[in-house]
């Protein structure tokens, strides 16, 4: 078996190789199941099926989706722009701390003004760490990849520091959590007897302006030449620099938002675990929608299945809920293998290898 | 004399095209035979196959008289063949000694002491201890050219070997040749410069789209007859009268900067201007401070300094605008690299149209007029005859002249008043060539300055009406074209000003 | 400050850098060679946790060493596979395999989550051991300390003076050229990242099982990640690799140094402290491009393949 050179990139594959990743992906949790369980069809059910067969699943999936989904838009844009940005999740846990400030100022209050404030809060929280980063690496030249996940640790940190000290509900027998937010500042529910929270609703406007931004105008033309050829950009007179703050601008405030819509959400004030990692999954997310604003909508739902999943099969079979990450990463190995596919075939016989005509 | 190297009826084809088709010649001891053709004629197939990098359809190889069968490179260097790729393999990182070590599996020390001995017989020399990133680009071919050596070579082939050089130092390698020649050492001298074939070379096999077109024998057939051997017959732009012009749209005073990244060459204080209907071209060997001019032109400098001194434009100063003011101003700009810089390679050719002409009226509310881009990119390529599979083709899909002619007329679809245009046919076939040499010569008549800026002293020579050369920051004299010989040039290449008369 | 504090401080600052050391030299091959692993992290936490559970299944050192090692390789021949034969993008299968590794290695060690056991012995140094101040400091420690010091001589050694230095920097700096003068670039490459595999296995081995003898989920806590820029920061140099753990190692204890002279800063703001110093050593380090330049593998994380 080796691999051949096509003549030109078969670019079907971009749209088949995140579902030969799936498939390799499920294939695994089968054989994994098979290994762990005596019934591994039922297993998948589980893991797959089950959480999401009424109308409460259903909910909790969107529920769970959303912020993800907010973070993996703001990365794709990063991610067009060369901005490898690892940082989603110390932004997302800014942003939640920045908000959560801003809503224990409103515990006895009940303004209209609290939601947009603490939202606002933390959607600057999470631009303003993600700015630290664009600082770091306009002005110093420092790699973005290691201060945004020195950044993560940073903000994880303060976040725990915060839980314990400053924040801390003084009537909480020194629990490691907030006071519980005022019901003036959590969000409403989008729809009956379920935690499904308008949240949501931001995915369902960030998603198409994303899409424009990217595909149809003329700044995320030049944020994408930028990220293809800096070179390029630098030579047609763009404002390199300047598209790469506004970048991690758009995506830090995405990630606060998904922070702040958190803990007005479902959670209602700041714990220490305000995040499983949905930051990192995010990366996972938007890489596997091939950083469209489509496919990543389609990928957050599939890796918030995984996270269903993962809880559902340890609820009824007493699995690790880690194997939610774990499948996550296989995931995303199976995806970056697949995409060979693109620019090479497969021959399973031995053949003559043609190089190019090299003048 | 004895027949070192000979090849007989090699045949090669690639899907799609016959790279060689009935391939023959010999090589005799202490022979220098040039291997003309232009490019994609099959050179560089026919001596990958010599090299063993690939292998041929159908011929054989004979060396000393013996059949063999040449597999890898390293079996070519066991036969004794030796080559000098036109893209040196060497490591900037390294020392002289380490890299002729790495090669030869041996210690660098050993490698010095042999490196000194070649001193006297060859008269070659570079320092074993010098980091090749420092080299000049001749030391660097000199690197190669010891390597060869000390893996006792009875055959050199050298891929283009002057196209880096200054003229001085190509004299310096024509001399070498002859050494090795004299002791008996046999060298393939591939090339498409026709004036230095004639000069080093005893013996010549010219290739025209994978077929030998003739053997001459260089000194004693006609310049045209190479041409028509070599090219068919093609009209060619031969040398046109200079022309005095009148108005200066661009000058330049005393313009000096710090070193700029990718080039680390300062400029240092210079002075010039270009008229308004004239070609003024600036030769250097690359490395000079083409880069930090380029950049100080086009306003890319500008991200990272401002210069000193002044750049005007029609008489209003620019030196503080960006890109961006100084296209809305009338600059047009086609730099050195097209794929990475002109034209981005994963992007298509509508994008690669937008790239630049965005104040074409191609944006509404901030948003692509996608319908208006693409016509205009259909206009373009109609236009300057630019072949493509279509405008959704990628930059990277296109050859190197037809993507050339297609950033060209993007920068012309913008009616420039200046055209700042980095080495124009730089790796592009002669078709092209003439395209784009026609192309500016139009340009330049309907009244457009145009700077050159360009290691192709021939080139200059064809289009300029004034020519100078960029050295260690420094530009030469200006003087009109046909006043200036290439030897003068070459003199300012290297720096040395004083000549001028 | 008291010597016995001093001599302390110095032990407890070479048992902090040791696993930073670690991984940062077999990273520092793998970059070398022009292959970026950002995964570092998650082959440490495999390593860490596949250590842990052989020692108290087996109660072998011997054994649980050997076996982190093994795992490290393993994760790094995935890695290899997918960036090198199938050409993908170094940075998101680092991601991945850092991803990929901290959930498989939570998955299986769940068992043992919060479990410890006894701890690699150390071997004193007989004779040096016993000088005051300087043999608790430096002849005290276990054996994977000395093998951490003697691993950074042999890598100094072999990239200063051998054929094997200059081949791995060939390869990184220009593997077009490399392969035209016959080197087998694939094969040093994987050999290279297999290496920073072994390496951050036995780091992962020596968090579990000498520095904090126990297992707990992500234990690791971002020191595969530091590692990584220590590189970076030590601009690909050895000598500046050994001194860049061990000043980590030395911010990571500063909370002790900090109760010791009794101030009042809250745990969780020290324990942020090592990341931000990763930062400020980074922005100092990398606003000078053109040292930068000057030292760091040319072809790095630009994916290679012969046939082009």
């Amino acid at each position: 078996m080796h691999l051949e050179l096509r003549p030109v990139p078969d670019y079907k594959w971009q749209y088949l190789s995140p579902l030969l990743a799936t498939m390799l992906t499920l294939l695994s949790g089968w054989l994994l199941f098979a290994w762990l369980t005596d019934a591994p069809g039922h297993a998948l059910y589980v893991f797959f099926i089950a959480g999401i067969s009424d109308a409460f699943g259903l909910s909790e999936w969107l529920l769970k989706a959303t912020p993800m989904l907010l973070c993996a838009y703001g990365l794709a844009i990063c991610y067009r722009a060369s901005l490898w940005n690892i940082g989603a999740e110390g932004q997302l846990l800014m942003g939640a701390l920045v908000g959560s400030a801003v809503a224990l100022e409103f515990l006895d209050s009940e303004s209209s003004l609290a939601i947009p404030s603490v939202i606002l809060a933390g959607m600057t929280g999470g631009a303003l760490w993600a700015l630290l980063a664009g600082l770091l690496k306009f002005r110093f030249n420092t790699s973005e990849i290691l201060t945004t996940i020195m950044l993560n640790y940073i903000a994880m940190n303060l976040l725990q520091w915060a839980v314990y000290g400053p924040l801390k509900d003084p009537g909480g027998f020194n629990f490691p959590e907030s006071a519980l937010f005022s019901e003036a500042t959590l969000l409403p529910v989008l729809w009956p007897d379920t935690r499904l929270h308008v949240g949501f609703l931001f995915t369902c406007v960030v998603m198409p302006l994303t899409w424009l931004l990217l595909a149809k105008s003329f700044v995320g033309f030049q944020i994408q030449v930028a990220g293809q050829d800096p070179k390029a950009a630098v030579m047609a007179g763009y404002p390199v620099k300047r598209l790469g703050y506004v970048v991690l601008l758009i995506s830090g405030a995405l990630a606060g938002l998904a922070g702040a819509v958190e803990v007005i959400g479902p959670l209602g004030q700041l714990v220490p675990t305000v995040s499983p990692g949905y930051g990192y999954s995010a990366i996972i997310i938007a890489l596997l929608g091939r950083l469209h604003p489509v496919g990543i909508t389609l990928a957050g739902l599939l890796v918030s299945l995984l996270f269903m999943g993962a809880e559902l099969s340890q609820i009824e079979m007493g699995l690790s809920s880690a194997i939610a990450s774990l499948f996550q990463g296989l995931l995303l190995f199976f995806f970056l293998a697949c995409d060979v596919l693109i620019r090479y075939r497969i021959r399973f016989s031995p053949g003559t290898v043609t190089p190019q005509p090299n003048h | 004399m004895t027949t070192r190297l000979a090849l007989k009826n090699i045949t090669k084809a690639y899907p799609g095209c016959v790279a060689n088709d009935d391939i023959s010649f010999s090589l005799n001891r202490g022979e220098i035979h040039a291997l003309l053709g232009e490019n994609g004629a099959g050179k560089s197939t026919l001596m990958n196959i010599i090299y063993g990098v690939v292998q041929p359809d159908a011929g054989e190889l004979f060396i000393n008289d013996v059949k063999v069968t040449i597999n890898s490179p390293a079996d070519a260097r066991s036969y004794g063949i030796g080559m000098v790729f036109q893209h040196f393999t060497l490591f900037d990182s390294m020392t002289v000694a380490e890299n002729i070590a790495l090669a030869l599996a041996q210690k660098p020390a050993e490698v010095s002491s042999a490196i000194e001995a070649l001193r006297t017989t060859y008269e070659l020399y570079v320092e074993p201890e010098k980091l090749v990133g420092t080299l000049s680009m001749g030391e660097k071919q000199r690197v190669e050219i010891i390597r060869c050596l000390l893996q006792d070579i009875q055959i050199l082939i050298l891929d283009e070997p002057t196209s880096v050089l200054t003229p001085q130092e190509a004299e310096q390698l024509f001399a070498l040749l002859n050494t090795l020649s004299a002791k008996g050492c046999a060298v393939i001298f591939i090339s498409h410069k026709l004036s230095e074939v004639a000069r080093i070379c005893h013996s010549a096999t010219i290739l025209r789209r994978g077929k030998v077109s003739g053997k001459i024998t260089p000194g004693q057939t006609s310049l045209s007859t190479l041409t028509k051997l070599m090219m068919g017959d093609q009209s060619s732009v031969t040398k046109t009268e200079c022309r005095a012009a009148s108005q200066s749209f661009l000058t330049v005073e005393g313009l000096s900067t710090r070193a700029y990244p990718g080039d680390d060459t300062a400029l240092k204080n210079l002075c010039f201007d270009v008229k308004q209907g004239e070609i003024l071209g600036i030769a250097g060997v690359a490395g000079n401070g083409q880069e930090a001019l380029l950049s100080a032109l086009s306003g890319e400098i500008n991200q990272y300094q401002r210069p000193a001194g002044d750049i005007r434009f029609n008489g209003q100063s620019v030196i503080a605008a960006s890109p961006v003011e100084r296209r809305s101003s009338g600059m047009g700009y086609v730099p050195a690299e097209r794929l990475g810089r002109g034209a981005v390679a994963n992007m298509s050719l509508v994008s690669n149209a937008l790239l630049t002409c965005y104040g074409q009226g191609l944006l509404r509310y901030g948003f692509i007029n996608i319908q208006a881009v693409q016509q205009l990119t259909r206009s373009i390529i109609a236009k300057f005859g630019v072949r493509t599979p279509g405008i959704e083709a990628n930059a990277n899909q296109l050859s190197g002249g037809n993507l050339q002619k297609f950033i060209l007329g993007r920068e012309l679809q913008q009616q420039p008043r200046l055209l700042i245009a980095a080495h124009p046919t730089w790796g592009v076939d002669i078709s092209a060539q003439q395209h784009i040499y026609r192309d500016l010569l139009t340009l330049r008549d309907s009244g457009c300055a145009i700077l050159i800026i360009s290691e192709d002293t021939d080139e200059l020579f064809t289009l300029c009406d004034r020519i100078g050369a960029l050295c260690h920051g420094e530009l030469s004299p200006l003087m009109a074209a046909n006043q200036v010989s290439l030897d003068q040039l070459g003199q300012w290449m290297l720096g040395e000003f004083a000549h001028a008369s | 400050m008291d010597l016995d504090l001093l001599a302390s401080l110095l032990y407890a600052t070479f048992r902090t850098g040791t696993p930073i050391l670690l991984v940062a030299l077999g990273e520092l091959i793998c970059e070398k060679s022009g292959v970026l692993n950002l995964g570092q992290e998650g082959v440490m936490l495999m390593g860490a946790v596949t250590g842990f559970i052989v020692v108290s299944q087996f109660d072998s050192y011997a054994l649980g060493i050997f076996t982190s090692v093994l795992t490290g390789i393993v994760m790094a021949a995935i890695f290899a596979f997918i960036t090198l034969t199938l050409q993908a993008n170094q940075v998101a299968s680092g991601l991945a395999l850092a991803i990929f590794g901290t959930g498989l290695s939570a998955f299986i060690g769940t068992d043992y989550q919060g479990q410890s056991i006894a701890g690699l012995p150390s071997l004193a140094v007989p004779h040096l051991s016993e000088i005051s101040v300087i043999g608790p400091a430096f002849f005290q420690h276990d054996i994977l300390v000395y093998t951490s010091l003697a691993a950074t001589f042999l890598l100094w050694w072999n990239l200063k003076y051998a054929r094997l230095g200059l081949i791995l920097k060939a390869v990184g700096e220009n593997p077009d050229a490399a392969n035209a003068l016959g080197l087998p670039v694939l094969k040093v490459r994987y050999l290279a990242v297999l290496f920073g595999g072994a390496m951050s296995g036995l780091a992962g081995a020596y968090v579990s099982l000498v520095y904090t003898p126990l297992w707990a989920e992500n234990m690791t806590a971002g020191r595969g990640w530091i590692a990584v820029a220590l590189v970076v920061f030590a601009s690909w140099r050895i000598s500046r690799v050994l001194l860049g753990a061990y000043l980590f190692g030395l911010a990571s204890i500063l909370h002790l140094v900090a109760q010791v002279f009794g101030a009042d800063i809250s745990p969780n703001l020290l324990a942020a402290l090592p990341y931000a110093a990763t930062i400020v050593v980074l922005v100092i380090l990398s606003s000078n491009q053109t040292r930068h330049k000057l030292f760091a593998p040319l072809a790095l994380a630009i994916p290679w393949h012969k046939s082009r």
